[in-house]
């Protein structure tokens, strides 16, 4: 399963290790961050609880750059 | 400029108050114009002051970094940076370049913000209200809301904001928008319009078909936004760099801050330069300081995302869809291309020019024809229909089999009717007699006994000719074209366009093996694109390098399949394309070499010992401002 979500972050490096990190979380598959139009696409494995999940990804993100947001 | 944005500038403000007339005091003392005596403490004090005031967020991250083990980032270079030259007693150093970094950043943050704002904007060709009229009245409500099979109301000046059909009124429609085609479109009653298209004349009715979300304009929004998930080599390729970048820097700032010391020290060599040891380990270590001021990768790192998303966005407004920063890669390097014929290079609106041979009527003849292919979508179908003319009563025809590459056989009102191409006639074992005129013959057989054959012919484009000499421009060295009409239409088609080859009479699974044999000879950074129309050929869309589907507009399949989408259905766009995603991606080469070429530049006078922290902030910023600034330019397409 693919999801969307708004994120909200300051520079374009940061985006990159925000993206390194979701991807390292447990339960996603894959993930895309485009710092441009300020979006993640998530891609959950099969049968995660995607709330969780999502809330994992956002502790992470903010473990690499404590300025950022991810709108769940 | 954001709430973010506007802290940072009141910060930057406050502690240049404090910091300005504070350097210009101690400068002046140190040079001997002004004495006073201020102890050392209160200078530190007072510098200490600025420096947390601009700095202390900064700081924090690079602390909280050091605990997340995510040590290598540029807050924490800055922090190293700034302590260190405070540490050595250059105060004013120190807290400039913090000053400087920040006012940097907030460049950053505020350039950033804004051609985001201007890509977007110019992308969002979707409305934010429908006017629906309620007892009389009109209320903007937002289109979210609006149902399928409302009526709304589009006033003259408005973009429609969802897809539907006119109910009421006339008027004419800009698409400029949807296609970058500037001739006004006019519609009447009955007439579907899309959304995104702007009214330009008269009040439209209309009532709408789909959602807003499911609507035109929203879906080519989407579209685009979500290209930049997509993501290009080049972009792979620089933050794969900035991983290693940082640490590297780092690392070989360590060592320029020890290795050449010791060095010295131990040999001799270039002390006379040096009043005692604590100078020579300042001096490095300042070096070191310095290096690290540079090492800040972000103007590298956001300068090609950002050329690739103002690409992409300057292309949509030109009508080309580009569905990944990869695929407009990939286009830069295309040297074949392969072509559909139907709907591509030709109009695609066959017309019935002659009936031969038949013993009945001929219109009896187109009756039949008619009614055989009354379930089919294919433009051939669909021109037979229309050169019947009446109405079609499908329930007179039964047991209808497409034979693909062949033709179709039914029964109408009883009778077996066969019709279809030169092969069909053939595996049916039905003498036929060969036309020859140019077009598509299709030869019609009753009861298995032959009745003449009717011909199709098909124009070209007005643009098709230029379009194949514009790709030779552009270095398209190869343009084959795939069809499965027969070989001396194909032929006739190929000599009036100027293509270099052709392949005639294929089947549709044919098309992908040309295509693999097309690919097989590509050579080296080579890529192929195919161009189609989007209908029946998703297959060959998708297994050529690039997929470009014309005249989409409105085509859910085409915009599905394809990798780049040409909105409406001029074959000169394909080198447009190609000219767009060139300068784009010349600008992202541009970037790279100058901001890598600048930060080499000044890595190396920073070890040698001649940039100081000033030149290496400065260098830092004005990198970052002229790359944005030079991505920018990719948005600027129109006359390319």
């Amino acid at each position: 399963m693919k999801k969307s979500y708004k994120i909200d972050v300051d520079c374009a490096n940061c985006a990159n290790l925000m993206e390194d990190a979701a991807k390292k979380t447990d339960g996603v598959k894959d993930c895309s961050v485009s710092f441009m139009t300020l979006k993640m696409k998530v891609e959950f494995d099969e049968g995660a609880d995607v709330d969780s999940v999502m809330k994992n990804v956002r502790d992470n993100c903010k473990k690499v750059e404590e300025d950022c947001e991810v709108y769940i | 400029m954001n709430k973010k944005q506007k802290n940072l500038l009141i910060r930057i403000i406050i502690s240049a108050i404090f910091f300005v007339p504070l350097f210009i005091i101690l400068e002046g003392r140190e040079h001997g114009f002004i004495s006073i005596d201020i102890p050392q403490w209160a200078i530190i004090i007072m510098f200490l002051v600025p420096y947390l005031l601009v700095g202390h967020d900064i700081l924090r991250k690079a602390f909280n970094g050091i605990r997340n083990k995510q040590v290598f980032d540029e807050n924490f270079l800055m922090t190293i940076a700034t302590i260190g030259a405070i540490v050595l007693g250059q105060y004013g150093e120190g807290v400039a370049v913090m000053l400087l970094y920040q006012v940097g950043e907030l460049f950053q943050s505020y350039a950033i913000g804004k051609s985001r704002k201007n890509i977007t904007d110019l992308m969002d060709i979707r409305p934010d209200y429908a006017n629906i009229e309620v007892d009389g009245q009109l209320e903007q409500v937002d289109p979210d809301e609006v149902e399928v099979g409302s009526i709304i109301v589009v006033k003259p000046g408005e973009k429609v904001p969802i897809d539907g059909v006119v109910v009421e009124g006339n008027s004419s429609l800009n698409t400029a928008a949807l296609t970058g085609e500037s001739k006004p479109r006019e519609v009447e009653v009955d007439d579907e319009v899309l959304s995104g298209s702007v009214n330009m004349t008269g009040v439209l009715k209309i009532r709408t078909t789909t959602e807003f979300d499911e609507s035109t304009a929203s879906k080519i929004v989407d579209l685009v936004e979500n290209a930049a998930s997509r993501k290009s080599k080049s972009e792979n390729f620089i933050s794969k760099f900035a991983k290693y970048y940082t640490p590297i820097v780092c690392y070989a700032a360590l060592a320029l801050a020890i290795i050449p010391p010791i060095f010295i020290m131990v040999t001799g060599i270039g002390m006379g330069g040096y009043a005692d040891n604590f100078a020579l380990w300042g001096d490095w270590v300042l070096r070191a300081c310095t290096f690290l001021v540079i090492s800040c990768p972000c103007a590298v790192v956001i300068s090609i995302p950002l050329s690739f998303f103002a690409g992409i966005g300057g292309a949509s407004n030109q009508g080309v869809l580009v569905k990944g920063s990869n695929y407009l890669e990939t286009l830069s390097q295309v040297r074949v291309v392969a072509f559909d014929k139907t709907g591509t290079i030709t109009k695609g609106n066959f017309e019935v020019t002659a009936v031969h041979h038949s013993p009945l009527d001929d219109h009896q003849l187109l009756e039949y024809a008619a009614l055989a292919e009354c379930h089919s979508s294919h433009p051939i179908s669909r021109s037979l229909r229309e050169a019947y003319g009446k109405h079609i009563d499908q329930t007179r025809v039964t047991d209808v089999k497409e034979i693909s590459g062949h033709g179709i056989s039914a029964k109408v009102d009883g009778r077996e009717v066969e019709l279809g191409n030169e092969k069909m006639m053939d595996s049916l074992g039905i003498e036929y007699k060969p036309c020859h005129h140019v077009g598509t013959i299709i030869h019609v057989a009753l009861d298995k006994e032959y009745c003449g054959h009717i011909v199709i012919s098909d124009q070209l484009k007005e643009n098709s000719k230029e379009a194949m000499a514009a790709l030779r421009s552009v270095g398209v060295r190869k343009t084959v074209m795939l069809t499965g009409d027969a070989r001396a239409v194909a032929e006739k088609v190929a000599a009036d366009v100027g293509l270099t080859d052709f392949r005639a009479e294929l089947l549709p699974a044919d098309k992908v093996n040309c295509v693999e044999e097309l690919l097989s000879e590509c050579t080296g950074k080579d890529r192929l694109a195919f161009v189609g129309d989007g209908i029946n050929d998703a297959p060959v869309l998708s297994r050529a390098d690039i997929g470009i589907a014309m005249g989409a507009l409105g085509s859910d399949a085409a915009i599905e399949a394809a990798d780049i989408v040409l909105m409406d259905d001029d074959p000169l766009k394909i080198a447009k394309a190609i000219k767009i995603s060139r300068k784009c991606l010349a600008i992202v080469k541009q970037n790279i070499g100058f901001a890598l070429g600048v930060k080499v530049v000044c890595l190396i006078l920073a070890a040698l010992g001649i940039a100081n922290m000033w030149i290496a902030i400065i260098a830092d910023v004005g990198v970052m401002i002229l790359a944005v600034l030079n991505a920018i330019r990719c948005l600027f397409v129109k006359k390319i």
